[in-house]
């Protein structure tokens, strides 16, 4: 039988599960989070507001098929290698995991090695949000956070909230805050109607499957009087111990400020989230090639979500930002390919046109709402960009010639406990347009993204790190015994 | 902002969402000072439910809740006499103890 580890229990891991169960193999589901259901499927019920919450009759379905695998929440997966190659006839490319299962960070966590003949990553990814000055503020948080804290948690963080970032993401952010009780002040989108013209309109049939949901938000805003303002975003926070207002300004197509359009927002509370950042640890850990560059790296798959290393497939976020319609068909499609089912099969033939629809409604919210160059004109130089190290702007714009390795143990930025997971997108942009200011390059587009090191074939800036997840020292090492399908 | 308004306000939330079992309470003590959430809640989420929104020293002020899912590392406090626990991640527990950590 064979056996198949889904890294990840969001929307792609959970339908990768579901497709290699119904395939026959045997599957064991490692992820982080207390309960399955990643970052989409958070809601408690009895305890958090079930409006929040799409697609919860598909989770059930997603749930109750995970009854035939095993399934280690609370999972720090710190190491995933390639290993033992398999016997000749055998299926080759094997892979082991180690992870730490236990309460979050906990001291005494249990030991697990998970070995298989199959490898879904399905990592998923996390907020992007930009500096701004004021941005360490108590009170700022990622767009992810409020709505995280929302779902899970019923909380918000403060009771004026003001939305600010790229992204049809933010709409259920602000729909989240209103129900649980914060008011929010405006949801302002940093890119202008031309582009999000550009991303929308040509083709709206594209975004059947799509439209009921943004119109259902859309309603929710009106419902809930939330002003939306498109070509503008918060580029300051203001605050003494913690958050009492932002500075939001108009943006120009490149997100650059427009002087003169400032105005201050009375809030306790910004919400920010310019985009995402995939989980790539894992994949990079294997060897996976990635493409792209600091504006989107991403895990290279084929028409069968197959990474370039055998038997690793990859699927959801990690492979694109597609949101979780996308990642439960490319779930599906990598569980029965992991489970050995041919590209052909029938059985993956709905999820194969659900994907390629997604795909293209992908590449219109990166043309709609991709970061743009711009956005660093809102940074002072005293700007902390990496917020666990508390560099400056100015210290990384100093050590922009040098090699980004240097940049980093001068500067230590990046090297914190979150390991650049926070700032590594925006250094390496302050970077780039630091050397191309140096070059004489008169704007910061797309040649210079082209020739800048971090956009190198290979180079995966600051996404390498030496441990997938934080584990404590005493944890690692331990059993090199497999401790799946013990039973 | 005060602590009881924050605290109003989750629970004007909780009457508004027609949920229809009260959740069970959990305690814990945060600083010695007991403070108590909705059971399934995490750490950081009780926090902010009492009114808190910074619990960490950093170089430039306070820190609390930054990307609420265990990727930034902005919310750590030490729980039962264990440092680096993620308040985003960590579901509170009936008797943990909170303690606030300092990180320059």
């Amino acid at each position: 039988m064979t056996r198949v580890a889904i890294l990840g229990a969001g929307p792609a891991g959970l339908a990768a599960a579901e497709a290699a169960l119904a395939a026959g193999a045997q599957v064991t589901v490692l992820d982080e989070g207390a309960r399955p259901g990643g970052q989409f499927w958070r809601h408690r019920p009895g305890l958090t507001d079930p409006r929040m919450q799409h697609g919860v009759r598909r989770f059930e379905q997603l749930q109750s098929a995970l009854a035939g695998a095993e399934v280690h929440s609370g999972a720090a997966v710190w190491s995933v290698e390639p290993g033992e190659p398999g016997e000749p006839g055998e299926v080759g490319g094997a892979v082991v995991l180690r992870a730490a299962v236990g309460p979050a960070d906990g001291a005494r966590r249990e030991a697990v090695v998970v070995e298989a003949d199959a490898l879904v990553i399905a990592t998923g990814a996390h907020d992007l949000a930009l500096p701004i000055p004021g941005w360490t503020l108590p009170g700022v948080t990622t767009a992810g956070a409020a709505q995280a804290l929302a779902k899970r948690d019923g909380v918000s963080v403060g009771r004026r909230t003001l939305v600010a970032g790229a992204g049809p993401f933010l709409l259920p952010v602000a729909q989240s805050l209103a129900l649980v009780g914060s008011t929010v002040v405006g949801v302002h989108e940093a890119s202008r109607i031309g582009a999000l013209a550009g991303g929308w309109l040509p083709k709206p049939w594209q975004l059947l499957g799509k439209a009921g949901e943004l119109a259902q938000y859309a309603g929710a805003l009106a419902r809930h009087r939330i002003p939306y303002r498109v070509g503008s975003g918060v580029v300051r926070v203001l605050g003494d111990e913690r958050v009492e207002g932002a500075v939001v300004a108009q943006l120009d197509a490149d997100w650059r400020p427009r002087p003169g359009t400032e105005r201050v927002i009375e809030c306790d509370a910004v919400a920010l989230g310019h985009g995402f950042v995939p989980r790539l640890e894992a994949a990079i850990m294997l060897g996976c090639e990635v493409a792209g560059d600091r504006r989107g790296r991403f895990v290279v798959v084929d028409d069968g979500q197959r990474t370039t290393r055998p038997q690793v497939f990859a699927a959801g976020e990690v492979t694109g930002i597609g949101g979780a319609d996308a990642a439960l068909a490319e779930g599906a499609i990598a569980g029965y390919r992991a489970a050995g089912v041919a590209q052909d099969d029938q059985r993956l033939h709905a999820a194969l046109r659900v994907r390629d629809r997604m795909r293209r409604f992908a590449r219109r919210l990166e043309t709609a709402h991709g970061i743009r160059p711009g956005w660093t004109a809102w940074l002072d130089d005293d700007t902390i960009v990496c917020r666990c190290e508390a560099v400056a702007k100015r210290a990384i714009v100093e050590r922009a010639e040098v090699p980004l390795r240097a940049m980093r143990l001068a500067t230590r930025a990046g090297l914190g406990p979150c390991q650049a997971r926070t700032c590594g997108r925006a250094v390496e942009a302050i970077v780039s347009e630091a050397r191309a200011s140096a070059a004489g390059v008169a704007a910061a587009g797309e040649t210079v993204d082209g020739s800048s090191s971090s956009a190198q074939g290979g180079d995966v800036g600051f996404d390498r790190r030496p441990l997938l997840a934080p584990v404590r020292l005493g944890e690692l090492g331990g059993s090199d015994r497999p401790t799946n399908g013990e039973n | 902002m005060s602590a009881a308004r924050n605290a109003r306000g989750s629970i004007r939330s909780t009457g508004a969402t027609g949920l229809t079992a009260v959740p069970a309470a959990v305690e814990i003590l945060v600083e010695g000072e007991t403070v108590t959430g909705r059971a399934g809640q995490t750490i950081a989420g009780v926090l902010l439910g009492s009114g808190r929104v910074a619990w960490r020293g950093a170089q430039h002020g306070e820190r609390g809740v930054f990307c609420g899912i265990g990727v930034c590392h902005d919310c750590l406090v030490t729980v039962n006499d264990v440092e680096g626990v993620r308040a985003c991640q960590r579901e509170a527990v009936d008797g943990d103890r909170v303690e606030r950590e300092v990180r320059e």
